[in-house]
């Protein structure tokens, strides 16, 4: 079965946006002017509870990016979405997302009333709001993937935010392999320099794909994803 | 080490058991590895707002460093500051490998290993005590254990660093409720497959 692709739209710079993605459907992100940061959260729609578990992918990976061939845990040992494409090659676990205080601090603050939506908002409020309208707060937010970023760590556990590391027309997809709800914030990353508010847009693709074959290179990565599959697929047929 | 006095607690807490209980601000708050190399995974909370929660990653971009040593500050979801590490003889502790689950230990390492005991189980126990549930069990501490990054983006467990005697001592900025999981994990080699018994002090110098 080929891709057929079902809607596609923008989320503008500083907005949130989620939905509900289900099993045997995958979305694409696509970085439009080059420098986005997406800041996401995923949780099982059916029970916002479980939801993606940061330590949990990276040490059943033994990783500290996220790209191609490697997916995202619950906390209940199952896979909430696969990356089945990448063109990016690191995307940032560990980073954090930007707090409406940090971002008066950084990038000063601009009123509705004068800038409509130009105004400054947080990932982490917008974040927070987006939950709200499924009746979650701050319990259930957790560490993002920030999609299009890259931190990296020298020796010492220094911590690097290296620029320039999405282009524009670089793409990330994301395969849900259960009822996924996704939550996006499109904005700055904590670490990014610069003092000019100025959040850049993502295209979003919503795709009906196939399943995910025997021989899917994401199953068969490594034989912790083989068991999480197994996992998943005894939960979500 | 200075030598404790207004000793509050003084306790052994074995392999796969748990503790819960609150650090008041200006208690120091010591944890002792004693055979070396134990994995004690730890959860904090404003005591008085537990939704104000420790943050893993806000912890670690505050000091732009991945790895907790004396003079982090352990910071919560709302950036306030719970406590600081004020000394460490272990000189480096992790928070990005999480806490062991009876479901990921079926990922990592067998399907068949459901079984076997794993520290969100004592997390459970001991946070509902306190009022916590499941969505309230955030990203913890790990104590002792040695989890670097590469800067290829790579993430392996090391052998420890730790060794008997050594302790790591913290010092609470504002009421915070702890919530302690001393691992039980018999499947990782990080702790030579052994998990063995640490000590809590808490006292007001």
């Amino acid at each position: 079965m080929s891709d057929q692709i079902l809607w596609e739209e923008t989320v503008h710079g500083g907005q949130t946006w989620s939905h509900v993605l289900e099993r045997g459907q995958a979305l694409r992100l696509t970085d439009v002017e080059g420098g986005a940061n997406v800041s996401a959260l995923f949780y099982n729609s059916k029970q916002t509870d479980e939801r993606y578990n940061m330590p949990d992918t990276l040490k059943a990976q033994h990783i500290a990016r996220l790209t191609e061939g490697f997916v995202l845990y619950s906390d209940m040992g199952r896979i909430l979405c696969s990356v089945t494409q990448d063109t990016v090659g690191w995307h940032d676990p560990i980073g954090g997302t930007l707090s409406a205080a940090q971002v008066k601090a950084k990038y000063g603050e601009k009123s509705y009333q004068e800038h409509r939506n130009g105004w400054t908002q947080s990932a982490r409020e917008g974040l927070l709001l987006e939950l709200a309208k499924y009746s979650m707060g701050p319990r259930d937010i957790t560490p993002t993937l920030n999609l299009f970023s890259k931190v990296q760590v020298d020796e010492a556990g220094g911590m690097h935010y290296i620029p320039g590391n999405s282009k524009a027309g670089d793409t990330v997809e994301l395969r849900a392999e259960m009822d996924v709800l996704v939550v996006l914030a499109a904005n700055h990353h904590p670490m990014e320099p610069g003092s000019v508010y100025a959040p850049k847009p993502v295209q979003l693709t919503v795709k009906r794909v196939a399943a995910p074959a025997a021989d899917d290179p994401c199953r068969v990565s490594r034989p912790e994803n083989g068991r999480g599959f197994i996992l998943t697929e005894r939960y979500a047929q | 080490m200075s030598t404790p006095t207004n000793i509050s607690l003084d306790v052994v807490l074995p392999a796969g058991d748990g503790f819960s209980g609150v650090v008041k601000a200006g208690q120091r708050f010591r944890i002792i590895d004693l055979e070396g190399n134990q994995a004690v995974d730890t959860l904090f909370y404003n005591a008085d707002d537990y939704e104000d929660s420790y943050s893993a990653v806000e912890t670690i971009c505050a000091q732009r460093n991945i790895y907790l040593t004396k003079g982090t500050n352990l910071v919560t979801q709302n950036g306030n500051v719970l406590m600081t590490i004020v000394d460490d003889t272990c000189g480096r502790h992790d928070t990005l490998g999480g806490a062991c689950s009876q479901e990921s230990n079926m990922v990592r390492y067998d399907i068949g290993k459901r079984h076997m005991h794993a520290c969100r189980q004592t997390f459970l126990r001991y946070g509902k005590q306190e009022g916590l549930e499941k969505r309230d069990i955030t990203h913890n501490v790990n104590f002792f254990m040695n989890v670097p990054v590469t800067p290829e983006g790579k993430l392996t467990f090391e052998d420890g660093i730790s060794e008997s005697g050594k302790y790591v001592e913290l010092e609470a900025r504002m009421d915070t409720l702890v919530v302690i999981s001393n691992c039980p994990q018999l499947n990782n080699p990080c702790n030579a497959y052994n998990p063995t018994p640490v000590r809590l002090l808490i006292w007001k110098p």
